[in-house]
């Protein structure tokens, strides 16, 4: 559902909502998946983001993102110099992915200490984004709530016990996907939170034995 | 959000609300939230696009490519045209400021879209000065625009990349219209014929930016885009209705969006992008801005 907000907005760097304001807020999701700034990045571009992305400022966006800027901030204009003073390298490609993807889209993947996380996805127009794809997982986030995205064993409980935790916590949660490749393997649960679930959660989701990881990737729209 | 402009005419001809009233109401709802919450975020927004305008009228930002600025200043010093002491050469001097601004990599709100982002201020803020109308007037107008963007979101598009710059001036233009048709008097029912008879003029409009940078034309097309806005504002306060509903001229933007040629949706492939000046000038900025 489009928010009355979203479409009055947000604040933001120019010049593009989509490849600026949008590549930024795919960045900040990407930077969830790996808990924070990645030490390696390489993203391919898509479409209007591959022929049109530098004139937009598409690739300092993606990488001010990637160091946690939010669309309205002014550093986006240095992000390439700050993201070298910080030890992010960075790397763009283009590429053509299926027919059918969104003409703004970018594949990252992404290297932080030991995690290495792959993310596909779009920016919708007016700064509004959907991520489609999570480590081959297919998804919809749309980063207007906070999400919690793991992947498990597939196994009895493993909903219940999850849910259990966020309730602890006083956590509701506003939609819950969970898909799997096959009966008895990996199931992918991507969870949209009304409220920040913050580190303690994802920790306490984490040390599970049956959860392979658990990231957190924080609201980046929606007022 | 409302789905279609109509439903959100309907429910405001019921109650006996604005649609700025409707829609607030309504969001507040959506997101769990307060109406002055809300309404204290748009003015928030409005302070922003201000100082964007601020900005840009002083006349000293330039482009990363050199390509555009400078021109909101002229229409404010400059040798005076036909127009020149009206509210409309004013509206022109703040829709081309707040896009300098936007492609100085400067802070603007995107409303609906960054391209698009000087319309709609342009176009409230300048009427509000004219007859001193108040911000809190101002921000429900916003409100309205915000119901108009979401229906045309829903029904069809508002990015350049998907149905070229009706999408994006175009929508900025309707969405400004229908505000500022209701900021000034206007019933729900006049919103609705004045971002009809606006999007009318804006059908087919393609997106075609120099190098894919959004300065030329994207800074024009705002200025142009306001003044059919004011078209659009001054036939439907006049009693002028438009045959076609607004939520069928709405679903024709997003048609002919969809059978928009590539070259005309952002990637700089044809239009005026592809003209040989515009291909050389994109050339040589390009360069500019790798040498920056």
């Amino acid at each position: 559902m489009v928010s009355l907000l979203d479409i009055i907005g947000p604040v933001m760097v120019g010049p593009s909502s989509s490849h600026t304001a949008g590549a930024c807020r795919l960045g900040l999701l990407a930077r969830g998946l790996v808990s924070g700034t990645p030490h390696a990045a390489l993203m391919e571009l898509h479409g209007s983001f591959a022929r049109t992305g530098e004139g937009h400022g598409t690739d300092k966006a993606l990488v001010a993102g990637l160091l946690g800027f939010r669309p309205d901030d002014e550093r986006i204009r240095n992000a390439l110099q700050i993201a070298e003073q910080e030890g992010l390298d960075y790397r763009f490609e283009k590429t053509t992915l299926s027919d059918s993807a969104h003409p703004n889209t970018v594949r990252m993947t992404l290297e932080q200490g030991g995690i290495k996380a792959m993310m596909v996805g779009s920016s919708l127009g007016a700064g509004r984004v959907l991520v489609t794809e999570i480590d081959g997982y297919p998804v919809e986030v749309t980063g207007n709530f906070h999400t919690i995205a793991l992947v498990a064993e597939d196994r009895k409980g493993s909903i219940a016990r999850i849910t259990g935790i966020l309730a602890e916590h006083d956590i509701n949660i506003a939609t819950l996907r969970l898909t799997r490749k096959q009966r008895g393997g990996d199931a992918f649960m991507v969870i949209e939170c009304d409220d920040s679930p913050g580190e303690a959660v994802r920790d306490e989701i984490r040390v599970l034995d049956w959860v392979r990881w658990a990231r957190r990737l924080d609201r980046v729209s929606g007022g | 959000m409302y789905r279609a402009l109509a439903e959100a005419i309907r429910d405001a001809e019921q109650r006996g609300h604005t649609l700025a009233r409707v829609a607030l109401e309504l969001e507040a709802d959506d997101q769990g939230r307060t109406v002055a919450d809300i309404r204290s975020a748009l003015g928030r927004a409005l302070a922003i696009m201000k100082g964007a305008i601020g900005d840009g009228m002083k006349g000293d930002l330039m482009s990363s490519s050199g390509l555009v600025g400078g021109d909101a200043a002229k229409l404010r010093t400059g040798p005076a045209g036909p127009l020149a002491g009206t509210p409309f050469r004013d509206i022109l001097a703040r829709a081309l400021a707040v896009q300098e601004v936007n492609a100085a990599m400067g802070v603007i709100v995107a409303a609906p879209t960054a391209g698009g982002a000087g319309v709609l201020p342009a176009v409230l803020t300048g009427l509000a000065s004219a007859r001193r109308i108040p911000d809190e007037k101002v921000i429900d107008g916003l409100a309205a625009a915000g119901l108009i963007g979401a229906v045309i979101a829903e029904r069809a598009s508002l990015s350049g990349a998907e149905g070229g710059c009706q999408a994006e001036t175009g929508a900025a233009a309707g969405m400004a219209a229908g505000a500022a048709t209701e900021m000034l008097g206007g019933t729900p029912s006049q919103v609705g014929h004045a971002v009809a008879l606006t999007m009318q003029g804006m059908l087919g409009l393609v997106c075609d930016p120099l190098g894919g940078l959004v300065e030329l034309p994207c800074v024009f097309r705002n200025a142009t885009g306001s003044a059919i806005a004011l078209a659009g504002i001054e036939m439907a306060l006049a009693g002028i209705t438009f045959a076609i509903p607004v939520d069928e001229v709405i679903d024709v933007m997003g048609e002919i969006g969809r059978e928009m040629d590539v070259r005309y949706r952002e990637t700089a492939g044809g239009g005026l992008a592809a003209t040989p000046t515009g291909r050389r000038l994109a050339k040589e900025r390009l360069y500019q801005i790798k040498r920056s």
